[in-house]
This record gives C-alpha cells, structure tokens and sequence, in this order.
C-alpha cells in the first residue's frame, strides 16, 4: 500500500486550498497589479513593497502575525466573533486567508508585468474607439495579458501547495481541516514513518516539476504589440 | 461649422498655450517641429489628455469646459484618431479590428460601412489577415478605415505616415486624398512635414513651443515671409488652379490661376477641363528677369510685382515674396542678383518659373 487515505484527504485538502486561493487572488490581485501598472500615485511604492513582502519573510512570521490578528484579541477576530463566526484560527477558512497573504506577490507580480507590457497604448486605442473602461477590460487587456494570468494562476496555486510555515502557525494539523500535504509529510518523518514521506514528498516532487516544466514550455514567444 | 480649441497646459518643462479657431470642414494641418505641441494638441481635443484649463468644442458639440467643470471622456466624444503607429490590436484579425468601433456606433449613427472603408482604402483583401503579417502601409491604411467606421465627427490624425519609409507613404498619400475628397469628415492633421502639408491641407496651424505663430489658409500661409516656413529648404507656395486647357500633341495642362488671366502649363496626364488641381512652386525653381524672354526653354514665365524680401537661410540668399495677379509667389535669388536687378517693392518684373509640381 503506498498512500494511506490520510494521506489521500490531505491531497484533496490541499488541491481545495490552492484552488480557492488561486481564484480568490485572481479575483483580488487583478484591480491591485492593474493599479500598480497604471498609477503614479506615490502610494505605489509602499503598496507594491506590502505585496512583495511575503517573498522575503519567513513564513512564521507571517504566521505569527496572523494568528495574533486571527485570534480572540486580534482585530480580525474580534470582528469575525461580533458578526458570530467565531475566530478563523485553526479552521480551513483561516488557512485560505493566510495563503492569499502568502502568496500575493505571485499572482500579483506576473499581473503587474503583464499590464505594464500592455502599455498604455492599447488603451487608449480601446477609448477611441469607444469603449468604455470595463469594456477595454475584458476585450483589449483580458486578451493580451493571457500569459500573464496562466503564469500567475500557476505560480499561485504551485506555491499554496508548497505552503508549510503559515499553515503549521494559524491552522495546527487538523485532519481534513487543515492538514494539508506538506504538513502530513511532516508527520509521517516525525513518525519514522519515512516510506510514507516518500511517497508524499516524491508526488509533491513530481507535480512541482510538471507545473515548472508546463509554465517555462508555455513561454515560447509572447505576443508582441503592433 | 467651426472648431473652437482653448488649452492652457503646463509641465514643468513645456507649456501648451492655444486658442484656435479652426474650419469645421477639410483638412486643417498642425504643423511644427517635435516638440512644438502638436502632438500634445491633438491628444488634449482627444481626452487622452487632460489641459488643467481649456475648452473644446467640435461645431455644436462641447468635449471640455474647465469653467464649467465639464470633461467628456474620449469613449466618448465622436471622433477618430489615428497614431503615428497603426497600433492595430494584436490579438484580433483585421477584420475584428475593424468592427471593434463599428460595433460600439449605435446603428443610426452609422454614416461610414464596411465595404465603403474597406474600398476606399484598398484593404478589402486583408480582412482576414492578422496584423502581425502586415506590411507598415497596410496596417496604417487598417488604422485610419478603423477610425473611419466609428464615423467621427472629427477625425484626428497624428502623423499618420512618419513611420513609413518614403515608398509607404506615396502609397498612402493617395488614400488620404480620397479620404479628403471623398468624405465630409474635418481632419485635423499632424505632420511635420511640409511636402504632406501642401498636399494635403486646406488650413495650416504653425506651432511652436506650444504657441501658435499663425492660423490661416494654406496658401497664403505657405506664403508668409515673416514665418520660420519660408526659411526651410522646401519653401515655396501651394496654388489652387483650375484646368483651362490640354494641349494633347505636346501633353501640357493648363491651369489658370485663381481670380486671374495668368496661367502655368505642366506635363501632365489629360484632365476634365474645370477640374480644381493644387500645385506647388518652390522659391529655389523661381528666378527673375526684367524682361520677358521668349527665347527660352522656361515654359511658365508670369508677370510679377515685388512685395518685400527677407534674407533667406543663408547669407548669400535673399528670399523675395512676389505677387501674381493676386496669387502669391516666393523667389529664392542670390543677394547679387538682388543688387543687379536693383529690386525694391513695387517693382514690375517676371518670374520665370523652373518647375511646377503637381500635388493633387
């Protein structure tokens, strides 16, 4: 027997985890890297240096932080528990929230480079030509930043999957809560139970390999502008 | 039927400052060096940018009045601009790129259609072609039938051909006059070329540093010797004539000078009789005599008066503005000759003139 059905619902717990915060960032980062590439706003910088800031941190740092502001005196969990959710520490919920945190700047950074490749021209093309913002949105910048969203999509789901320090700070190693895989890999070495960590770590292995080699095959020739 | 263009803008090295009254129809020309503000002109009456104080206003409509707080965003005003780079979109077939506007026109408003861009500016072929395999003039002439089918009631264009090689833009020019000719559409044009001017343009703005040194008929203006134009290389005067006569054994046209007897003949092509044709006469092909002289292979030589001169671009040159029966004509003359002649205003002589050029 090679993967346990622990192990097979800290896979499936992970792959929820990365795909919920992938959309999610998508969702969030798109406004924030439109904005980055566009403004002249001296908010840029220090906006832009918050982004990139889980890039350099230790992730239990950023974990700490959390879970100081996830918790029953933080500012976040005092307003979770006001409007009766309770806290968001030690739940899958704060593991989403904690990921899009962490893994902001790889959504946001290749969005951002998109835009800005885009330049400001297309655009205003878009506007005389009559269309209106929302409509330059999703007919001019949509399509021509495509690579842009495939590559952050990738990085931000790969990167959530290979996610440990922030998970082990506000989310602990609940089963099918919040132990995801790398956590479960973990625990298995803790165990001595070092053929189960191979198979988990040498899956994990492959799949990071396969995302990289799809994402460096898919970057052959960007589309250049005319 | 007018454009009424007030721009008051400021950077902190350039300051644009213009107040323009321009005709509501033909071909008005922004002509100047880079840096002159044309460009910058052209994208303020577009929106694309934003003059602190200024007011627009296209005939009836008004696009910006800093006073009353109003600025039309430039998806919405009803004009057309075409950049310097055709900038097609690279990820929409020719086809697509020419109904991205079409398609934003209520149907009413509708005066330009497709076959009738597509014709007028020979991209019929290319529909289905992508931009990325595309030759320089294609891809312009697809720029300009795209802001065409938005049907503007203005059309801006910001040197449309200074990316094209000298090939290119013969093969452009020719559209462009049919665009003229053809559509009812004001054109404001950007061009820092003064050949495409006098091809082109019925108005002529001059600008410089952000100010307008003259606003006025391209002929007359061409014309004017107190404007850094007549120094150029290439100054000279743009004539309408009007065909009087083709003389098919020798192949020489006639144009009559406007409000005058005089005439010129050029080797031409046949032409209906009253057509309206516009001709250029450079001041290096014109030289002055005090007598007629018919033994001479110069063709055109017209009964001239002296008006005034000025020093030409060089020392040695006298530029000499010079009035044909109503029509004016510059004289590039060495200052000996100037001296030999004894030239002064009002003085009757003629002018013998070299060569004629054709525009449209």
């Amino acid at each position: 027997m090679s993967l346990s059905s622990a192990d097979f619902s800290a896979i499936w717990l992970t792959l929820k985890l990365a795909s919920l915060t992938t959309l999610i960032l998508l969702v969030v980062g798109t406004p924030i890297a439109l904005w980055l590439s566009r403004t002249r706003s001296w908010l840029r910088g220090p906006i832009g240096a918050v982004v990139a800031l889980p890039l350099v941190l230790p992730p239990t740092v950023i974990g700490f932080y959390l879970l100081l502001a996830l918790g029953p005196n933080g500012f976040f969990g005092q307003f979770t528990q006001s409007l009766g959710l309770g806290t968001l520490t030690f739940s899958f919920a704060g593991l989403v929230l904690g990921s899009v945190i962490y893994s902001m700047p790889f959504v946001v950074q290749p969005l951002q480079n998109a835009f800005s490749a885009i330049g400001s021209r297309p655009l205003e093309v878009a506007a005389t030509l009559r269309a209106n913002p929302w409509d330059t949105f999703f007919t001019v910048i949509l399509p021509l930043a495509r690579p842009g969203f495939i590559t952050a999509s990738i990085l931000g789901f790969a990167h959530t999957v290979g996610e440990f320090g922030v998970v082990l700070m506000i989310g602990g190693n609940i089963p099918d809560k919040t132990r995801v895989v790398s956590v479960q890999i973990y625990d298995h070495v803790e165990a001595m139970e070092y053929a189960q960590a191979h198979w988990l770590a040498g899956a994990m292995l492959v799949f990071s390999f396969l995302v990289l080699l799809a994402l460096y095959s898919s970057r052959k020739t960007k589309a250049g502008w005319s | 039927m007018s454009i009424h263009v007030t721009l008051h803008l400021g950077y902190h090295d350039f300051a644009l400052d213009l107040d323009l009254e321009l005709p509501g129809r033909g071909v008005t020309a922004l002509y100047g060096h880079s840096g002159s503000g044309k460009t910058t002109c052209l994208r303020c009456i577009a929106g694309l940018e934003k003059a602190g104080r200024g007011r627009i206003q296209i005939n009836d409509e008004i696009w910006q009045d800093s006073q009353r707080k109003l600025f039309v965003p430039p998806h919405k005003r009803s004009l057309g601009y075409v950049f310097q780079e055709a900038s097609l979109f690279p990820h929409l077939s020719v086809q697509a790129n020419l109904e991205f506007g079409l398609r934003r026109i209520a149907k009413a408003q509708r005066r330009v259609d497709m076959n009738q861009a597509t014709e007028l500016l020979g991209i019929g072929h290319l529909l289905q072609r992508h931009p990325q395999h595309l030759s320089g003039g294609e891809r312009q002439r697809i720029g300009i039938a795209r802001a065409l089918l938005t049907s503007p009631r203005l059309l801006l264009m910001d040197e449309p051909l200074a990316a094209l090689d000298s090939k290119r833009k013969s093969e452009i020019l020719p559209y462009l006059e049919r665009l003229h000719d053809e559509l009812d559409i004001p054109v404001l044009y950007v061009s820092h070329s003064q050949d495409e001017v006098a091809r082109l343009a019925d108005h002529i703005v001059l600008l410089s540093e952000g100010q307008a040194l003259a606003s006025g008929p391209v002929g007359e203006t061409l014309a004017r010797l107190d404007l850094p134009l007549a120094q150029g290389d290439d100054a000279g005067v743009v004539v309408q004539g009007q065909v009087s006569h083709y003389d098919p054994a020798y192949q020489l046209l006639t144009l009559q000078l406007p409000g005058s007897l005089l005439n010129v003949r050029v080797a031409h092509t046949p032409l209906a009789l009253g057509k309206s044709l516009r001709f250029k006469v450079q001041a290096r092909d014109v030289s002055l005599s005090l007598q007629d002289s018919e033994h001479s292979s110069i063709l055109n030589r017209l009964p001239v008066t002296v008006r005034d001169e000025i020093p030409a671009d060089n020392t040695a040159h006298v530029l000499v503005r010079l009035d044909a029966a109503g029509s004016p004509l510059l004289a590039r003359i060495t200052r000996y000759s100037r001296d030999q002649l004894n030239l002064h205003p009002g003085q009757q002589l003629w002018a013998q003139i070299k060569a004629v050029a054709v525009l449209a």
